[in-house]
């Protein structure tokens, strides 16, 4: 059951704001997805093997060889505010 | 009153250094500007895919068998999601339910009686950026360089009861990592990083109580002034009647204090799933084994050889092994000279004094195995004495010419012909009349404050053997 103090936390997990009003409607849709999901368990899964990747390919490596990267300049071209060489984010401690 | 038990168990993120990332070619190198040793993977933009470097792998399965851990056949990585700068992608390519190893044990040695630790996992993670929060007030700065570093978390059993334990436990894992040669497990530079969980319970309590985990512990002091910090804390909490809460403590060492981690983050929840942009990995057994055949012989093993085999005390043989250059050395030395104790005391003393204050390890000296023997054995011979053959040490680490140059051009060798001796000896007995009477009065013992003069005069350079006949002969004349 998905009531609006879990509809809070997810969205506060995932860093989105939403307004107090529209709890409710997410709460439903997101019990309509978890309950359409919920299908799948009729299924008898006990000689299945749990999947995690459904391509048949495993062992992908790379050999450890230094590649070369980004500079400074475009590594911090995508940054919205920057210092020193930095990115410059809001303070995260207090 | 109610006695209390504490109960510790470590988590310790080790450091890989593989020449590259984990999953990604840039440098694993610190020391460069920030934001330099970046890439599109990395950074975690949009449409990159990582990719495992084979090395890391490897790494991670001789810290496992290091450890006497079951080595996973089939391994895949997980995403641990958390929202914080210093993780670009928002979230950790970690492994959550099929880690690299498990189930291992490290024994430690605790006032002189051994104890197993269990070792619940050891698993492969990337490493996240550095934040810096002094250079601005009103922001932190983020640098990216360290972001995808190759670390491998090992986690202990909540096995350790004591703070002591801890720093034991600590100290044996660090001198076995070491050996591995896949970190430089330097606690100050944070390749080798350690968190500490602590709970106590009322002594024959079995369930646990609630534990608090201590983080920022970056030396092995700080382990075991933070742990009895916090078991005196949680100790007290309980007996005024209140309850431990579960939080993070951030550990002052300058303060001596632990404080709650005041961060703007709300309670984690990792939400793990299973990596989809990394395929899994297996293990052939044969692969394992042949990196188990791969492994060096361990300190722990290494110790208990060199006092069976060589009849040193564990004091020698404990403080031999802590270098695993060091070792080895002497064991090459040992096949030139049969006396291993005499070869263990050299290197013990003089080169590890040396060694400090060069501040270096030992594979920092130039110091081939032939010129330490020649230095011992010249000093048995009597060319040179003792403390010149600690002089000659020096020189031969500053130069790197040979021992018989250096004892030549220095004219370091053991004076013993009889002529020139007898002239110092004569001029001492002429300049110390009171103590001559002494002796002729029975008092022997003046006889080495004589000699004592002697070598003074011939600055170390004397046979003291030589000496003392020449003055005994001399006074019986006198």
């Amino acid at each position: 059951m998905v009531d609006d103090k879990t509809v809070r936390y997810i969205a506060a997990l995932a860093r989105l704001h939403i307004e107090a009003a529209d709890e409710g409607k997410f709460a439903r849709e997101l019990e309509a997805i978890l309950h359409y999901v919920e299908k799948l368990g009729v299924l008898d899964v006990t000689a299945v093997k749990p999947t995690s990747h459904v391509l048949d390919v495993e062992n992908v490596f790379r050999d450890d060889a230094v590649k070369p990267g980004l500079s400074q300049e475009q590594a911090l071209a995508f940054s919205v505010d920057k210092l020193n060489g930095s990115y410059k984010v809001p303070r995260v401690i207090e | 009153m109610t006695t209390f038990e504490t109960v510790i168990g470590l988590e310790v993120h080790l450091q890989l250094k593989t020449k590259t990332k984990i999953f990604c070619g840039c440098r694993n190198e610190f020391g460069h500007e920030p934001n330099t040793n970046v890439c599109p993977v990395c950074l975690g933009l949009p449409g990159t895919l990582p990719v495992l470097n084979r090395q890391v792998l490897l790494d991670g399965v001789k810290v496992g068998l290091a450890l006497n851990c079951t080595i996973n056949n089939f391994v895949k990585f997980d995403r641990k999601n958390y929202f914080y700068p210093d993780l670009p992608k928002g979230y950790q390519i970690s492994q959550f339910d099929l880690p690299i190893a498990r189930q291992g044990y490290l024994d430690i040695v605790v006032d002189g009686t051994s104890k197993r630790i269990g070792i619940t996992r050891a698993h492969l993670e990337e490493d996240a950026g550095k934040l810096v929060h002094d250079a601005v007030n009103n922001g932190s700065l983020v640098d990216y360089n360290r972001t995808g570093t190759p670390l491998v978390e090992i986690v202990s059993e909540p096995d350790l009861r004591s703070a002591q334990e801890a720093y034991e436990y600590l100290t044996a894992l660090k001198l076995t990592l070491s050996y591995l040669g896949v970190s430089d497990c330097d606690m100050e530079k944070g390749s080798l990083r350690c968190d500490a969980n602590v709970s106590i319970r009322p002594v024959g309590q079995e369930k646990l109580g609630t534990k608090t985990e201590l983080k920022n512990l970056n030396s092995f002091s700080a382990l075991k002034r933070a742990v009895e910090f916090e078991v005196t804390r949680q100790t007290g909490v309980i007996l005024s009647g209140g309850q431990v809460v579960q939080e993070t403590l951030l550990w002052n060492d300058d303060q001596g204090a632990a404080v709650a981690m005041r961060s703007k983050e709300q309670a984690h929840d990792y939400r793990y799933f299973p990596e989809p942009d990394l395929v899994p990995f297996t293990l052939e057994a044969n692969q394992v084994q042949l990196l188990r055949e791969g492994l060096p012989e361990l300190p722990y093993v290494k110790l208990a050889r060199f006092m069976a085999r060589y009849g040193l005390n564990h004091y020698d043989a404990f403080i031999l092994v802590q270098d695993q250059g060091l070792a080895s050395f002497f064991e090459v030395c040992v096949k030139a000279h049969a006396d291993a104790k005499k070869v263990a005391n050299w290197l013990i003393g003089p080169l590890m004094k040396e060694m400090n204050e060069r501040k270096k390890s030992f594979i920092g000296m130039s110091l081939t195995p032939q010129a330490m023997v020649a230095i011992i054995q010249k000093v048995e011979t009597g060319v040179i004495s003792n403390v010149i053959g600690k002089e000659v040490l020096a020189l031969v680490l500053d130069t790197g010419k040979a021992v018989d140059a250096i004892i030549e051009e220095k004219g370091l060798a053991q004076v013993s012909d009889d002529e020139a001796l007898g002239k110092v000896v004569d001029d001492i007995i002429a300049a110390n009349p009171a103590a001559v009477a002494e002796i002729k009065g029975g008092k022997t013992g003046a006889i080495g404050f004589l000699v004592g003069q002697a070598l003074k005069k011939m600055q170390g350079k004397a046979n003291p053997k030589k000496i003392n006949e020449i003055l005994s002969r001399r006074l019986q004349d006198v």
